[in-house]
């Protein structure tokens, strides 16, 4: 089980969130013209990678607060973790 | 005293208390402290199982975790359990052992012929075997399998036995009491982190208890007593026994499994059977020690051979000798400690050692004692089938393949010692990619990939000295960095005997023309051969021989076999053992119950129940319950002898006709502030958020980015800037989440906090023509007229005192409201409304009703909305703008959602008017075409329309808008049946809508 370390709460159980998915795709504009093939990466195409991966979790049993976390898919190291307004490097 | 292999005084067992126990039927005793295996030994029996695939006789062969032969079916304190380790299982009054994997007895075993044939059970039987034809497989083959590889029987009563979880959280985990976990505890603690040491076993101290060995001027079993006591008595110590950490986790996560109370008589009915820890710890000390391996010879399975350490540790531990003729078979000097102490017992061994004649402490002690040394000798074969009788033995030539000298000599055990292999499963579990030490021939850990230390025999290191000062240093250390303290401690002396080299000898060569097994694996019965064929026929990677021969994969996990096969394999492949490398090691470490898995999460503490504030009223007017996720709803409330048809049926002809009243809390509440609640609806929903008026509510339809529908439900403006937004029950979860997702990632600059309410109101809905009529009664100072209230129209109210909400809204498509009342006024609520609704024939409805209401009038719910429609499959593109974007809003031009014959939901009604359409029907042009008949849609929803008095279904079906009119079939495989049925339009009742507006 993974140990998780909350921006807001800190070090939690993996069974207090819930797990988002890539968090470096970005949602095309509201409102604004977007081509079907940036739509449909945005929609569908998802890298899978072997290593480091920034990705969303939600402190869902907690703060409810979407978070970034860098970690390793192999290792499941985790590097970093941050809120989802800081940048992860 | 009966037992003939009990030595009089020798052991920590307890002569005071005697148990006595069953075994296959015969009554026999033991002594409190005892193990089954100890127990049988000492009343002289060997012979407890069959092994897996030849049904060869088998008893025990080491004293622990290690053994691969003695599992056996024991009942015990009320329950039954296979597959039990009898030399782990601790004896209890009562107690009945019985042997597995043998019919009719353990004596005499039909089986047993496999033993015969077993040039026709080489490695890869079954996969050769059993491949042809297909449908064999499960017809004929897998039950046959299955009955002859029987191990134990699982018990299908259910458990009474209460088992629990536990969390904990410490600086540092210490895996085992031998002398380098207790020294790393014992620094540990002193530095004043929070340690626990786990053992296994029921007694502390690992190999202190059995060598021969002194610290400080205390034996090693006094010194590790002392150690103990005082780490007892340390507030920041949790030592526990009988503990098994058989799992190492992402992030020092570690699970320990505790048999709390297999070992008592008498329990309170609060003490867990069995305990479940969750470790997360901050350093883990891993001093698991090391398993003795076998050297490989002939027939090396039969009933009396021993792993030496073992036989020792029946006579320091129990006081039982494993035998009075024992021959010792060694390659290092290890074994030379069980001779002594056999001597001691005025037992008089036979040392067969496979190494030249040289020179030791421990050598020239056995010599000096008059112990009988063959050096360059080693077993051929054991003679005896049930028990050893007699062995071939051999004089090695130097080459060690050929032999100078064969006689048989008589004995009646076999102590059997190839060296040492560290315990490295918890390490190679927490990621720790292991490396080959050649001067002990096998696998220690390398570099931490977690926070894991391995040290003493664990990590190779076999001198008590070394063990104690590794311990104490990392011990020390790995706490200091945590507690910031470090306590100095004086490192003991220690007098134990040195040992001199082993012999890098594991498999014993066999003389021409004989051929006798010789296993590497005891528990899955590999034998030598089993392996060659395996190579022979181009199995490379030790993976795949592990897979195609089964070496190391029963319940022991190859503890005593894996070395050697490597061995073996690499040997043939002319390799070193290093590049044949080595399998994955997986938890559990040792077979764990099932029962401790789950827990206390069974029967109610499954999962939480969520009752809404009304729910007593519901169980005491007969409700019949469905579960809605974690909710409890009244599915119908059954007057008198009713089925749910007919009282389904009763309650939604009330509706129609007069009025009834629906406990409708469960629908998820999530109520929305800020200067940009609007903005975001509008963003959130397909329609039109912008000029919703204060006091209205609007049915909204959300999507997901892939233009599916996630869901539907009103939402309130219940004053500027404040909304209240109602989810499906189902779905109120997922819902919250999606918002917060939007809010706090991708429009972070709107100013809105969403937050649940579900449970802060409790709802019931009030419908039927009756309605407005009973609600006058129920706000007698409040004009409700279809004026002041109009359809989708919203008010605040007193109810009887207590603050409300009235929603004009309906899911049942006749006129309707919903009254929201605090959780806590929800029961006043409802009993109001049943005490003034009585004038109007008011009745409660459940879901069932609920259902058939809204499926009638073709509103859309779950089985629709099932994650794979678009809004116009269910007929809701009118409330799609076009204007506006939305989340989901481009993926709805996708090529496929646009086609011209686009799945559409339609109604279905029976041609005959009577047969009921099963729901998850597939609609069929011919029902007897020929298979696989092409599906046209399939049946979504069902009821018996009490409006219209026949049954009538929603289903989802291609080209649905041109397929009114038409005939088809609805066909049920399931519930074999074929009904033919027509097309009509999915809005069965009131079309356009009038009653709600009325």
């Amino acid at each position: 089980m993974l140990y998780i370390k909350c921006p807001y709460c800190g070090l939690r159980a993996q069974k207090e969130f819930s797990y988002g998915g890539d968090a470096t795709v970005k949602r095309p504009n509201i409102n604004e013209e977007v081509s079907s093939k940036d739509w449909d990466n945005f929609v569908y195409m998802r890298k899978s990678p072997r290593g480091k991966h920034i990705e969303l979790w939600q402190h869902i049993a907690g703060c409810r607060q979407w978070i970034k976390v860098q970690r390793d898919t192999a290792t499941h190291e985790i590097f970093q973790t941050a809120k989802v307004t800081e940048e992860i490097r | 005293m009966s037992q003939p292999f009990r030595l009089n005084k020798e052991g920590l067992i307890n002569r005071n208390k005697k148990i006595s126990f069953t075994f296959n039927g015969k009554k026999l005793f033991g002594y409190e402290g005892d193990t089954i295996a100890s127990a049988l030994i000492a009343n002289g029996i060997h012979l407890v199982g069959r092994s897996f695939k030849y049904h060869r006789p088998r008893g025990f062969f080491g004293a622990g975790v290690e053994e691969p032969n003695a599992k056996l079916q024991v009942e015990f304190n009320g329950h039954s359990e296979p597959n039990v380790n009898a030399t782990e299982m601790e004896l209890v009054e009562g107690l009945s052992a019985t042997s597995q994997n043998c019919w009719p007895s353990v004596n005499f075993d039909v089986g047993a012929i496999n033993n015969f044939l077993k040039m026709f059970f080489p490695a890869g039987f079954y996969y050769k075997t059993f491949m042809w034809p297909k449908s064999f497989w499960y017809k004929i083959y897998e039950p046959f399998i299955r009955k002859a590889a029987g191990l134990g029987v699982a018990s299908i009563e259910k458990d009474k036995e209460r088992y629990e979880h536990k969390f904990e959280y410490c600086d540092l985990l210490v895996t085992g009491s031998g002398p380098s976990g207790l020294a790393s505890a014992y620094a540990a603690a002193k530095n004043g982190a929070k340690v626990i040491l786990a053992e296994d076993k029921p007694r502390f101290g690992g190999t202190l208890l059995t060598d021969d060995v002194s610290i400080d001027n205390l034996s090693g079993k006094d010194w590790a007593e002392k150690i103990i006591t005082e780490l007892k008595s340390m507030p920041n110590v949790t030592v526990k026994n009988r503990s098994q950490v058989f799992g190492y986790y992402d992030h020092n996560m570690l699970v320990m499994f505790e048999r709390v109370s297999d070992h008592l008589e008498k329990k309170s009915k609060f003490t867990p059977r069995q305990r479940l820890w969750y470790i997360r710890a901050k350093e883990t000390i891993l001093s698991t020690g090391s398993i003795e391996r076998p050297i490989v010879f002939g027939n090396n399975d039969t009933p009396g051979i021993f792993l030496s350490a073992a036989a020792k540790e029946y006579m320091k531990v129990y006081g039982v000798l494993v035998g009075k003729k024992p021959l010792i078979f060694t390659n290092n000097d290890s074994a030379y400690e069980t001779a002594l102490e056999f001597k001691k017992n005025n037992v008089e061994p036979i040392i067969l050692d496979t190494r030249e004649e040289h020179s030791s402490e421990l050598i020239d002690e056995a010599k000096s004692k008059g112990i009988d040394i063959r050096f360059s000798h080693g077993v051929i074969v054991a003679n005896g089938y049930k028990k050893v009788k007699s062995a071939k033995i051999g004089k090695l030539n130097k080459d060690k393949n050929s032999f100078e000298k064969i006689e048989t000599v008589d004995c009646d055990c076999i102590c059997v010692s190839g060296f040492w292999t560290p315990s490295v499963h918890l390490a190679s579990q927490s990621g720790n990619k292991l490396k080959y030490e050649e001067k002990i021939d096998a696998f220690i850990p390398d570099k931490k990939k977690q926070h894991e230390t391995s040290v003493g025999a664990a990590n190779g290191s076999f001198t008590l000295e070394e063990s104690l000062k590794h311990g104490f240093e990392n011990g020390s250390n790995l706490s200091a960095k945590i507690t910031e303290t470090k306590t100095e401690i004086s490192i003991p002396n220690v007098n134990e005997k040195k040992y001199g080299a082993h012999d890098k000898f594991w498999c014993m060569p066999l003389p021409k023309n004989e051929n006798p097994k010789r296993f590497v694996d005891f528990q899955n019965d590999v034998s030598v051969s089993d392996i060659e064929i395996a190579l022979r026929e181009g199995y490379r990677s030790i993976e795949h021989v592990k897979r195609y021969t089964t070496l190391g994969m029963a319940t022991d996990q190859g503890r005593t076999s894996n070395l050697n096969g490597l061995q073996l394999v690499s040997n043939i492949e002319n390799k070193i053992v290093p590049e044949v490398g080595h399998t994955t090691f997986r938890p559990p470490f040792t077979p764990i119950t099932i029962g401790t898995i789950v827990g206390r999460e069974v029967g109610m503490e499954y999962m939480p129940t969520r009752k809404t504030p009304m729910h007593e009223w519901h169980e005491k007017n007969n409700a019949v319950f469905v579960d809605a996720g974690a909710w409890k709803r009244p599915r119908y409330y059954k007057e008198g002898n009713e089925t749910l048809f007919e009282a389904s049926k009763r309650e939604a002809k009330n509706v129609r006709e007069n009025v009834g009243i629906c406990d409708v809390t469960t629908l998820g509440k999530i109520d929305i502030k800020g200067p940009d609640a609007a903005e975001f609806l509008n963003r959130v929903y397909t329609n039109a958020w912008m000029k919703l008026p204060i006091g209205k509510a609007r049915y909204g339809l959300m999507l997901r980015e892939d233009g599916i529908v996630m869901d539907d439900g009103t939402t309130t403006r219940i004053s500027e800037n404040h909304y209240h937004m109602t989810t499906t029950t189902a779905q109120a979860a997922n819902v919250l989440s999606h918002l917060e997702y939007y809010l706090q990632i991708v429009w972070p600059e709107l100013n809105v906090n969403v937050v649940s309410t579900t449970e802060q109101w409790a709802g019931a809905a009030i419908a039927g023509p009756k309605s407005r009529d009973m609600l006058s009664k129920l706000y007698p100072d409040l004009d409700v007229s279809n004026e002041a209230l109009p359809f989708m129209g919203y008010k605040e109210a007193e109810f009887f005192g207590v603050p409300s909400r009235i929603f004009r809204i309906s899911f049942s498509g006749e006129l309707a409201y919903e009254i929201n009342v605090k959780s806590d006024h929800g029961m006043f609520m409802w009993e109001k409304m049943m005490e003034v609704g009585k004038e109007f024939g008011n009745q409660p409805y459940g879901t069932e009703a609920l259902s058939t209401l809204r499926i009638e009038m073709g509103h859309v719910a779950g089985p629709e909305l099932d994650g794979r429609t678009i809004p116009s499959d269910v007929s809701l593109n009118g409330l799609v703008s076009k204007k506006k974007d939305f989340i989901g809003k481009n993926s709805l031009g996708r090529e496929a959602f646009n086609v011209e014959s686009r799945q559409k939901i339609v109604g279905l009604i029976p041609i005959d008017r009577k047969s009921s359409i099963p729901e998850g029907s597939h609609i069929v042009k011919d029902q007897n075409a020929k298979l696989p008949n092409p599906k046209l849609g399939h049946v979504s929803s069902s009821c018996w329309s009490v409006e219209n008095n026949n049954p009538f279904s929603l289903a989802i079906m291609k080209d649905g808008k041109n397929m009114i009119g038409k005939k088809f079939f609805a066909v049920s495989p399931l519930k074999n049946k074929s009904i033919e049925v027509e097309v009509i339009s999915s809005h069965y009742v009131d079309p356009e809508g009038k009653r709600v507006r009325s």
